[in-house]
């Protein structure tokens, strides 16, 4: 309890970097945002001034960034410049379909790497190694948004398996509820929507989860054989102790306790990764809002979802930090 | 005094010989692996496209044939394609080969200059922090908290956007984050060595802090850094390719592997080799990376190689 505490604590003032980071995103851009977004459409000076004035982009710095922060921590995100409405509400309009499209390849990634990795730790220098290794490695150096494209081309458009584009058929009707729309469509027992929405989950969370699957199998590989070379381990061998119960009481528990770590810094990656594959796949979620508030340069927009993002993740790092004190209660006693 | 003079320098040349039979060793261990040699000829011959390019594209790769619009390439049968275009014309019919080959130069550049801005400034914070310990080492590492909060492609879209297109925006944005894994790793061995005898000693010698870190440390912590950077290389390469694609890189005229990806996206309906083959590029050039990295950590690390 004392531990975790400490670490939340330790957040602050990451938090408060955090905020300066994302605060000088706008300020940082030549010229403001106010005359990036409306410098081609002909707009007067002296309505960009009024605009900055509405926005308080005129008063001094350090006054915007603690204006900045009160309202951030109220909630209040402020508003996008392009369609005036509240940053929070666009987010939170669309943060379901981020994380749904990240839970979904976070377990996809992590049922394919945990069992791929042990295997292939456990059945070293074999074939089945050099295999799954292999498959890993060039799993790494493939592009995320290349995977994606193909399989768009290829079970999409050529085959015409799989939908390529958005979360849901328009014609499908459902109700929403939770914004989740796998929950949703459980909630209503809606079976055809249920359908629609797993179909069109598949090659995002396909294209998401590979690249993710990849790093953690060849991470679970050398932790596994890092715990295979214990003292412990060799111990419970030579008393005789059978190799199934030795690999579950010895060996995968001390194995997985790096592995979480690092499954909690993937999550914060498969956000991340989000950004790409949204666009790739029209998916409506935060990666897509932000991409797009780049390219209308609604900086203010930008700053919001970036700053969203950074607190998603701490919030995440704070998870990780939790799971693995009950994973190791060791941990705790320090 | 005339022994205490002599001492360290017979000690120097004592060291010598076991450094030099240390890097035979690496580069028999690394030459050893076929699988990491093959990725370290990828690797060369990349970089000998990157410097030759130009000089190798059969056309100009902006000359805008509007004849051969989106030419299939050869091998598969059909009429319109031409030897003379081998993997096909893009969408205002220029030739594809040719831009590949110019386009390798940018994807070199941006991830060689990314990895040596990053390794360099990453490296200096880690060691500053890990050397001196105390209230610095507290700011700086928490600096790097505050970094590693962000997912790092957001963060380099978000700064690649805001200090618009171009080749050094593009790889200051990609080395703004990426220099965090360097500051943590650098100080982490920092700290285990400023406590060795040979640092203890330099320091009764009388060096300077600056000389110790250059001379007693760097060489000690170039293991580790050269093992990042060959393992980062394609990491870097891959977000700057998905930075042209998404359209906030380099944005000129000078082909981009991501750049014509984004482009060929468009026509994949009808034309697929357009995304298809800077894909094909791009995977194969981190696949040697990746492999000349693995090579690189299991010769540089002996810990490792025995697992």
């Amino acid at each position: 309890m004392k531990y975790l505490l400490g670490r939340i604590l330790l957040t602050i003032p990451v938090i408060f970097g955090v905020s300066v980071i994302t605060f000088s995103i706008i300020h940082v851009i030549p010229g403001d945002p106010i005359q990036l977004m409306f410098r081609e459409s002909g707009v007067s000076e002296e309505h960009l001034q009024a605009m900055r004035h509405a926005l308080g982009l005129d008063l001094p710095l350090p006054v915007q960034y603690v204006n900045y922060v009160s309202r951030a921590m109220r909630g209040d995100f402020g508003q996008s410049l392009q369609s005036q409405q509240p940053i929070m509400e666009l987010i939170l309009e669309r943060i379901p379909a981020t994380l749904e499209l990240a839970l979904a390849s976070f377990i996809l990634s992590t049922a394919i790497a945990l069992p791929m990795g042990l295997l292939s730790a456990l059945k070293r220098n074999t074939f089945i190694d050099y295999i799954i290794m292999t498959g890993a490695t060039l799993g790494i150096s493939l592009p995320t948004f290349w995977i994606g494209i193909l399989l768009i081309m290829l079970v999409a458009v050529k085959l015409g398996w799989l939908p390529g584009f958005g979360r849901i058929d328009y014609a499908v009707h459902l109700q929403r509820p939770t914004g989740f729309l796998l929950i949703d469509s459980l909630l209503t027992w809606n079976i055809p929507a249920l359908k629609n929405t797993l179909m069109h989950l598949a090659l995002p969370v396909l294209t998401l989860g590979i690249g993710s699957a990849t790093f953690t199998a060849r991470f679970v590989r050398s932790s596994v054989l890092e715990v295979m070379r214990q003292d412990y381990v060799v111990v419970a061998r030579a008393k005789g102790l059978r190799e199934r119960l030795v690999i579950a009481r010895h060996v995968l528990r001390n194995a997985l306790m790096p592995v979480v770590t690092l499954i909690g810094l993937r999550m914060g990656g498969l956000l991340g990764g989000a950004v790409v594959t949204e666009t790739i796949f029209a998916w409506p979620g935060m990666g897509r809002l932000v991409i797009q508030a780049i390219y209308s340069r609604d900086f203010v927009l930008v700053q919001g979802v970036v700053l969203f993002f950074a607190l998603l993740r701490i919030t995440i790092n704070i998870l990780t930090d939790i799971i693995y004190v009950w994973v190791d209660p060791r941990i705790s006693h320090i | 005094m005339a022994a205490s003079l002599t001492t360290p320098l017979l000690q120097d040349r004592e060291l010598l010989a076991p450094q030099q039979s240390e890097l035979k060793r690496i580069v028999r261990t690394f030459l050893l692996s076929k699988i990491a040699t093959l990725g370290a000829l990828i690797f060369a011959l990349f970089l000998l496209i990157s410097i030759l390019g130009p000089v190798l594209a059969p056309h100009d790769p902006a000359s805008q044939h509007l004849k051969l619009r989106l030419a299939p390439p050869v091998g598969l049968g059909r009429e319109e394609a031409s030897w003379e275009y081998p993997l096909g014309n893009d969408n205002l019919g220029r030739d594809i080969l040719s831009r590949l080959l110019v386009g390798t130069r940018v994807s070199l550049v941006v991830g060689v200059s990314t990895i040596l801005l990053s390794a360099s400034v990453g490296s200096l914070i880690g060691a500053v922090a890990g050397f001196y310990r105390g209230a610095l080492d507290n700011v700086l590492m928490r600096l790097v908290d505050i970094w590693l909060a962000f997912p790092g492609l957001l963060l380099s879209i978000g700064i690649a956007a805001a200090l618009g297109p171009g080749l050094v925006n593009l790889i200051i944005a990609l080395s703004l984050t990426s220099w965090t894994v360097y500051s943590r790793v650098v100080r982490a061995e920092v700290l285990s060595i400023r406590e060795r005898d040979y640092v203890l000693a330099a320091r009764a010698m009388g060096a300077s802090d600056l000389r110790i870190i250059l001379r007693h440390m760097l060489p000690n912590v170039l293991a580790p850094i050269m093992i990042i950077s060959s393992l980062r290389m394609g990491t870097v390469i891959i977000s700057a390719a998905s930075l042209d694609f998404l359209g906030v890189g380099i944005q000129s005229l000078v082909p981009t592997w991501g750049g014509m990806l984004s482009d060929g996206r468009e026509f994949m309906r009808n034309a697929w080799w357009l995304a298809t083959f800077p894909g094909i590029a791009i995977s194969i050039v981190v696949l040697g990376v990746n492999l000349m990295g693995d090579g690189l950590r299991d010769a540089l690390d002996p810990g490792l190689r025995q697992r």
